[in-house]
């Protein structure tokens, strides 16, 4: 799927529940932009948070919200105050990162 | 003289030891197998345990029964890994040289992760089933339970067996059926997934399952602590489920060794390669089973097919051959629904479970993600073939080793 983004006029692959297919397609103002449209303004604390995600996704390290607990960024508790009701999901759309995982 | 270490003699570590006695030279290969306890649990049977379907007799045996002749078995805690060194250090400080070495120090539950989940109220109306003493305790307290809201719990990703919690509800139901208490028993179950299952498919047919027997579902609720005196569990989003019966699965973690030894990650699982087995930080250690940080279930079957790749791994290593890339994630469960009936999955790294049969394509006897009596069966014999033949290292019948995509109902090919 091709999602364009209105403000910055780029166009972007997203999966079919509008993650970022390509994450070195992401810069700023796509975060702004679908942070936006779930409801969150992004400030400097969310910055450091997706920032974190992006070097640990860049990596290949997989993600859980308990990691982004003991990063010495947030708590978790502060992770769900930045990112209502999708911790994980919502910082990860924003980050450009692909749809986390849960591993069976 | 070499010495091969098999640290932990559960289902993984004795399979190794079973596997590779016949395989490796006596003249030229010591093998030594370390565990603590004395005790050699089926696991699987900590399930019907609570609904006395098992007896705890049947779930437990002396684990030093299992360990091949011409293997060296020391019931002694381990210390210390130096990986280094290649040394492994017990309690009271005996040092073991090793030239390869195998964790297979499995999983267990760490339930002080949770506040409030582990104080006044454990085992009192906050169980789990993952450990013989919770299965235990908590059967005592379902024979005299009167009834009122019971939550079936999961903590967080991953757990040993994912579908067990799962089982644990679908036979809860048909225990308070049989009581003639149903009515008198409110089931919720609460997953910090988005469903009932991570794999799309299953996840379709198990939420179906859910609904048919009355049970609720809570989905990405993830537990912050325990308010142990007002009988609620609270979620990170505040969201509260209160409970009179709380059975939960703690969050799962690999053993502290990993930690003391700087070998594990968060969770204490050691980082393994997933195709070949071995550790990514050292190239003469080896990990199997629920030890490792694999994305795939930490269930037995997935050990068993671990097993057949990674003797064949250590045998090229020892020659000094490639090792093989070919663990592929195989997982094959039961999944118990009760009433007498269960389903069959069978999955890997890049496919999600499908219907189809098994284990002769096209023929069966056993069906993939439909409920069945014969699946049911087929459960229930798994724990002579787990006595008998799994952890003995002998092959089961028309199992691969590697996932075969023959007799199921794949729509598009995956990832």
């Amino acid at each position: 799927m091709i999602k364009t983004f209105c403000k910055t006029q780029v166009e972007v692959k997203v999966s079919e529940d509008g993650y970022l297919e390509d994450m070195s397609q992401w810069n700023e103002e796509i975060a702004h932009e679908i942070a936006g449209e779930l409801g969150i303004e992004l400030t400097d604390k969310h910055f450091e948070v997706i920032n974190y995600l992006r070097e640990k996704t860049e990596a290949k390290e997989a993600l859980t919200i308990r990691k982004v607990g003991k990063s010495g960024i947030v708590s978790i508790k502060e992770l769900y105050q930045l990112f209502p009701k999708g911790p994980l999901k919502f910082s990860s759309k924003i980050a450009g990162i692909p749809k986390p995982t849960s591993c069976i | 003289m070499k010495n091969l270490l098999i640290l932990g003699a559960g289902t993984s570590g004795t399979m190794m030891a079973n596997h590779l006695i016949s395989k490796l030279p006596k003249k030229e290969w010591s093998i030594t197998v370390i565990d603590q306890f004395k005790t050699h649990y089926y696991q699987p049977g900590f399930l019907f345990l609570p609904f006395d379907i098992y007896t705890t007799k049947q779930v437990k045996k002396k684990g030093e029964k299992f360990i091949p002749k011409g293997a060296n078995y020391i019931q002694k805690k381990i210390e210390l890994i130096q990986p280094d060194e290649n040394k492994v250090i017990l309690e009271g400080g005996r040092v073991l040289d090793y030239d390869i070495l195998i964790v297979a120090t499995g999983t267990k539950i760490a339930p002080g992760e949770i506040e409030g989940m582990d104080g006044p109220m454990w085992y009192k109306n906050i169980f789990d089933f993952y450990t013989y003493e919770g299965a235990k305790a908590l059967r005592n307290k379902l024979r005299e339970w009167e009834g009122g809201k019971l939550v079936v719990h999961i903590t967080e990703m991953p757990i040993k067996c994912p579908v067990a919690p799962l089982e644990f509800a679908f036979l809860a139901d048909s225990y308070f059926k049989n009581k003639g208490m149903r009515d008198k028993v409110d089931i919720t179950y609460v997953t910090p997934l988005g469903g009932a299952f991570t794999k799309p498919k299953a996840t379709e047919a198990l939420h179906h399952l859910l609904e048919e027997k009355g049970i609720k579902e809570v989905t990405d609720f993830n537990i912050e602590r325990v308010d142990y005196e007002n009988n609620k569990i609270i979620d990170y989003a505040e969201t509260e489920v209160e409970y009179d019966l709380l059975v939960t699965v703690p969050t799962n973690m690999g053993d502290e060794l990993m930690e003391r030894s700087g070998m594990g990650d968060d969770l204490n699982y050691i980082p393994t390669d997933k195709a070949t087995l071995q550790t990514k930080d050292h190239e003469n250690i080896f990990a199997i089973g629920d030890a490792t940080n694999l994305p795939a279930s930490k269930a037995g079957s997935v050990a068993h097919f671990e097993a057949e790749i990674l003797t064949e791994n250590i045998l090229r290593y020892i020659k000094g051959e490639p090792l093989k890339a070919e663990f592929d994630g195989h997982a094959n469960c039961f999944i118990e629904t009760g009433n007498g009936k269960a389903l069959l999955i069978d999955f890997n790294y890049t496919h999600e479970p499908v219907e189809g049969t098994f284990p002769l394509p096209g023929i069966g006897p056993l069906k993939l993600l439909k409920e069945s009596r014969t699946n049911h069966m087929g459960k229930m014999a798994f724990r002579w073939i787990y006595w008998n033949m799994l952890i003995k290292g002998r092959h089961i019948p028309f199992v691969s080793t590697n996932m075969t995509e023959k007799g199921k109902h794949f729509e598009t090919v995956e990832k």
